[in-house]
């Protein structure tokens, strides 16, 4: 017989461990790369994969043996979830949009030469 | 009127599902005299259309929403490959994408997905096209971005 609250519990701390990995991943990142539009990207996975597998982690804790009822913790955090996922591109690209306008140009290039492009 | 109904619905499951009261009924009178009043104030305020309650872009979404995940977990391997490189292989580029989507709500979906898609950010929005950037020449996948596009205007069309 298979204990499925086992089950659970080891998906869902692989979910948060990987994801925590991400945040870690996506911060150093954000301090390694060399410029503004680089380090973007790499903000982009402690927003996508980061945020995105804690929440999934926390969402199969939402049911326990102790505690009824989990489906409103389930609901929330899939609000959560998706509201993340609708609202942090917005963010980047209003960074990004604005960078753009004021003329901050990217690093381009294997060799990330700033310089003439043909934007 | 159709859209009108589909909103109470819509708005009624999320009280629901964000308040968990299913056998008071003080509360959920209070919590139908809400939805109602939300709706009619959608309604005054003319958003109920094709962009406020997008009806069409169901059930498409949904798949796109699937796939979507999976292209979003690849990008973030390579990302994060290069984020924890002892010598990240970094080569940014610039570069345009069309933007075949006709609506505006179809343009919006197109270039959050980019953006959400790590490595490669929307930076620019023109009259038909999106300037990219891109982190390396293996994330620059115009192609795959290009489809990605026409995935959005099928879905638009209500065709997927």
């Amino acid at each position: 017989m298979i204990d499925w609250w086992l089950v659970r519990d080891i998906a869902s701390w692989a979910l948060i461990l990987i994801g925590s990995a991400a945040v870690v991943t996506g911060a150093l990142g954000l301090v390694r790369f060399p410029d503004f539009y680089t380090r973007l990207h790499a903000a982009g996975v402690t927003d996508t994969a980061g945020a995105e597998l804690i929440i999934f982690g926390m969402m199969l804790q939402a049911f326990s043996p102790q505690y009824g009822n989990g489906w409103l913790i389930f609901a929330k955090l899939g609000f959560i979830a998706v509201f993340l996922g609708l609202t942090s591109p917005v963010a980047t690209h209003a960074i990004a949009h604005a960078a753009w306008m004021v003329g901050f140009r990217p690093m381009l290039g294997a060799d990330l030469h700033y310089g003439e492009d043909d934007e | 009127m159709g859209r009108f109904i589909i909103l109470v619905v819509a708005l009624a499951a999320i009280w629901l599902a964000l308040s968990g009261y299913f056998d008071k009924p003080l509360l959920l009178g209070f919590g139908a005299a809400s939805v109602l009043f939300a709706a009619f104030l959608a309604h005054r305020a003319g958003v109920l259309d094709a962009e406020g309650v997008p009806l069409g872009i169901f059930p498409g979404i949904v798949v796109y929403m699937v796939w979507l995940t999976f292209e979003i977990g690849k990008a973030n391997l390579m990302v994060a490959r290069q984020a924890l490189a002892v010598e990240p292989k970094l080569s940014p580029r610039l570069f345009l994408v069309p933007n075949p989507p006709r609506s505006t709500l179809g343009k919006v979906i197109f270039a959050n997905s980019i953006t959400l898609t790590p490595g490669t950010v929307s930076v620019d929005l023109r009259e038909d096209e999106i300037l990219v950037h891109g982190l390396t020449d293996a994330l620059c996948d115009e192609a795959g971005i290009k489809a990605m596009g026409e995935r959005v205007a099928k879905i638009e069309r209500g065709r997927a």
